[in-house]
C-alpha cells in the first residue's frame, strides 16, 4: 500500500488525501458517537416510554386519522388516527427486549454447546458438530418461521425461535476458540502444574475464549433486530393493537401510495438502530483484534 | 481424491436427511397433537371426533412415531412429501410450479449483487481517496443493516408510487421483476462485497503485487492481472451464506411485492401450518443448500492450485451472514 501511495506523489492527489484525513478526523469518531446516541435513545424508548411521549399508543382519535407528520405527531398518524411516534417508541420495548431474550439465548446455550464440542472433543464433539451443520444449512429465518408456526405466534416465541435458530452460529465460534485456547503453553502449564481439568477450562480456558463470541454477540445484536422485525412483518408476532417495530411497518403497507409515512418513518427509525448497532460491533470487533 | 469426493458427497447426504428428521421432530413429534395444527384454531373445538380420526388416520398419527417416521422418510427418499393438507396438491408438484419464478428472481438479483460486490470492491482499491475508500468499505454494511422489508417499500414508494417507472404489485410483463431484483439483491450483496473489499486489500499488500510493482507494472495493470483475478475467488466460500440470503431475502421479497414463488409458497405454508408442504420446503432448501456447498469444495481445489497439493484440507467457510 505504502507503495502506491509513494509511487503517484501528486499535489492534487496530496492535497485531497488531507483534506480527507481532517474531515475523517473530525467524521470518524462522531459517527461512532452518534451511533451510541441512536441506541441510547432506542433503549430509552424502550425501557421508560413514558418519559418520551404522553400520548396512548392505543387510542387514537378518529377525526385526526392519516394525518401527516406534524409538529404535533412528529411521524403523523394512521388510519384510526393513533399517532406514529408514540408507537413507535412502545413499539420498541417490544423489539427489543425480544432481541435482547434471543441474543442472551443464542450467547448463552451457544457457548455452552460450543464449550463441550471443543473442550470434551471426540465423539461429542462430532455429534455437537453434524448438528451444527444441519443447523447452519437452514436457513436462520426459515427455522426461525417453522419453529414460531410450532409453538404458536407470539412476541416471545419469535425471541426463543430467533434464539434457537443462532445457536448453531455461536457454539461454532466458541467450538474454534476453545481449540485454539486449549493449544496454547499456559493452559498445558496449568495441566502440568496439577491443577484439574475443570478449573483449569473454567480459569483458563472459557475467560480467553470468550473474547470473539461477545464480539458475534454484538454484530447478532443487529441481525436479531432484523429477524424479530421481519418476523413481525409477516404477522407471526405480536397480535395488531400491539406496537412492534416489523408489525407497524406491515400496518401500513396497504396506504403505501396515499399515506407513506406510516410504513416508511418507523421503518427508518428501525433501520436506524440495526445501522447504529453494526457500526458499534465493528468499533468493538477493532478493538479485539488489537 | 476418491476418498475426498466420497467424504463430502456422505456429508452433503448426511445434512438433507438430518433435515428432514429435525423437521419431523419439529412438525409431528413436538406438537402434543399434530391433528390440531390442521385445523383452524377458531373451528378446533366444533370439529367432531370421527373427522379427527379420521384425519389422523390419513396423516398416519395413528400410528406409533417411530413408524411414521420410517414411512415418512421411506416416501421421502424417492422423492415423495405427500399432499399440501391446505390445496391438496402433490408437494414436490407444488414446489415445482413456483421455482422457475422464484429461480429467476434469484439468479438474476445473485448476478447484480455479484457485479455491484465488485463493483464497489474493485473502487475502494483502485481509489487513492482515503474518504471515498472509507465510504464503500461503509456501503456493505449499510446494505446488510437495512430490513429487506424496508428496502422493497422504499423502491415501491419511489420508484412505483412517485415515479411510476415500474409496475407496483404482481409478476406480469417483465417490468415488474425489476423492483424485486434490485430489493433482494441489495441486502444479497452486503456479505460478498465484504468480503471481496477485505480481500482485495489483503492481496494488495502481498509479495507478487510487490513484484509486479518492481518490474514496472502500472496500477490498473496490477488491479486487473493480478489482484482480481486471485482476490475472486473466496467469494465461493460463502455460497452457502449467499444461497441461506437468497432464500431468506426471496421470502420478504415476495410477499412484498407479491410475487408467485418459493418465498411466498414458504410464508402460505407456514401461516396455514401445511406440515407436509412446509417439511417438503425445508427439506428442499437445505438439499439445496447441501449440494452448493458440495459443489463449491470440489470446484474451489479445482480453480485454486494452493489447495490442489493439500485436498485433505477443507475449504474454510465463513460464518454465516448477518441477514435475517
Amino acid at each position: 500500500m505504502s507503495i502506491a501511495l509513494d509511487s503517484a506523489p501528486s499535489a492534487l492527489g496530496e492535497a485531497l488525501r488531507s483534506a480527507g484525513h481532517g474531515l475523517l478526523g473530525v467524521l470518524r469518531q462522531p459517527v461512532l458517537l452518534l451511533a451510541w446516541i441512536v441506541v441510547v435513545v432506542a433503549l430509552g424508548w424502550a425501557v421508560a416510554p413514558g418519559f418520551f411521549t404522553s400520548v396512548s399508543p392505543y387510542e387514537g382519535d378518529p377525526a385526526q386519522s392519516f394525518a401527516p407528520p406534524s409538529a404535533e405527531h412528529l411521524f403523523g398518524t394512521d388510519r384510526l388516527g393513533r399517532d406514529l411516534f408514540s408507537r413507535s417508541i412502545h413499539g420498541a420495548g417490544t423489539t427489543l427486549s425480544a432481541t435482547l431474550l434471543a441474543v442472551l439465548l443464542a450467547l448463552g446455550v451457544g457457548t455452552v454447546v460450543g464449550l463441550v464440542a471443543g473442550a470434551v472433543g471426540g465423539v461429542a464433539d462430532t455429534i455437537i458438530m453434524r448438528v451444527v451443520d444441519v443447523l447452519l444449512s437452514i436457513p436462520s429465518l426459515l427455522l426461525a418461521m417453522v419453529i414460531v408456526a410450532v409453538l404458536g405466534y407470539s412476541t416471545d416465541n419469535i425471541a426463543l425461535a430467533v434464539g434457537i435458530s443462532s445457536i448453531a452460529a455461536f457454539a461454532r465460534v466458541m467450538r474454534s476458540e476453545v481449540i485454539g485456547v486449549i493449544r496454547t503453553d499456559y493452559v498445558k502449564a496449568a495441566r502440568g502444574s496439577g491443577t484439574r481439568g475443570a478449573a483449569v477450562v473454567l480459569r483458563h480456558v472459557v475467560p480467553n475464549a470468550l473474547g470473539p463470541v461477545l464480539a458475534l454477540a454484538a454484530l447478532e445484536v443487529g441481525s436479531a433486530i432484523l429477524a424479530v422485525a421481519s418476523l413481525g412483518f409477516l404477522g407471526y408476532g405480536a397480535p395488531p393493537p400491539e406496537p412492534e417495530w416489523g408489525l407497524l411497518v406491515a400496518e401500513g403497507r396497504d396506504f403505501l401510495a396515499t399515506h407513506p409515512w406510516i410504513s416508511i418513518l418507523p421503518g427508518i427509525a428501525l433501520a436506524l438502530v440495526v445501522i447504529a448497532t453494526h457500526r458499534i460491533s465493528t468499533s468493538f470487533r477493532k478493538d479485539h483484534r488489537r | 481424491m476418491l476418498r475426498y469426493l466420497a467424504l463430502k458427497v456422505g456429508r452433503a447426504l448426511f445434512v438433507v436427511w438430518a433435515a428432514f428428521t429435525v423437521t419431523f421432530v419439529l412438525l409431528f413429534v413436538l406438537p402434543a397433537d399434530p391433528v390440531d395444527l390442521l385445523f383452524d384454531p377458531a373451528e378446533l373445538n366444533t370439529i367432531p371426533e370421527h373427522v379427527r380420526e379420521q384425519v389422523a388416520a390419513s396423516y398416519g398419527f395413528d400410528q406409533p412415531v417411530i413408524v411414521q417416521y420410517l414411512d415418512r422418510l421411506g416416501h421421502a427418499a424417492v422423492g415423495d412429501f405427500g399432499t399440501s393438507a391446505q390445496s391438496g396438491r402433490d408437494v414436490v408438484q407444488a414446489i415445482g410450479a413456483v421455482l422457475p419464478s422464484s429461480l429467476l428472481l434469484a439468479v438474476g438479483s445473485l448476478l447484480l449483487a455479484i457485479v455491484a460486490a465488485f463493483g464497489i470492491a474493485l473502487a475502494a482499491t483502485v481509489t487513492r481517496l482515503r474518504w471515498l475508500r472509507d465510504l464503500l468499505e461503509a456501503l456493505p454494511t449499510a446494505s446488510v443493516s437495512v430490513p429487506v422489508f424496508m428496502v422493497g417499500i422504499l423502491l415501491l414508494q419511489l420508484f412505483s408510487f412517485q415515479l411510476g417507472w415500474f409496475p407496483s404489485f404482481g409478476d406480469s410483463g417483465p417490468l415488474s421483476i425489476v423492483l424485486p431484483l434490485v430489493a433482494l439483491a441489495i441486502p444479497v450483496s452486503g456479505p460478498i462485497a465484504q468480503l471481496l473489499v477485505r480481500s482485495f486489500a489483503d492481496e494488495f499488500g502481498s509479495g507478487y503485487v510487490t513484484t509486479s510493482w518492481a518490474k514496472g507494472a502500472t496500477r490498473s495493470r496490477i488491479i486487473v492481472g493480478d489482484v482480481l483475478r486471485n482476490a475472486s475467488l473466496p467469494a465461493l466460500t460463502i455460497a452457502g451464506v449467499t444461497f441461506g440470503n437468497l432464500i431468506a431475502g426471496a421470502v420478504i421479497t415476495e410477499t412484498v411485492f407479491a410475487r408467485a414463488g418459493i418465498g411466498r409458497l414458504t410464508q402460505n405454508a407456514i401461516s396455514t401450518l401445511d406440515i407436509p408442504l412446509v417439511q417438503g420446503i425445508v427439506v428442499f432448501v437445505a438439499a439445496s443448500f447441501a449440494v452448493i456447498n458440495l459443489a463449491v469444495d470440489l470446484v474451489y481445489p479445482l480453480l485454486d492450485p494452493r489447495l490442489r497439493a493439500s485436498i485433505q484440507r477443507p475449504v474454510a467457510r465463513q460464518p454465516r451472514g448477518a441477514l435475517a
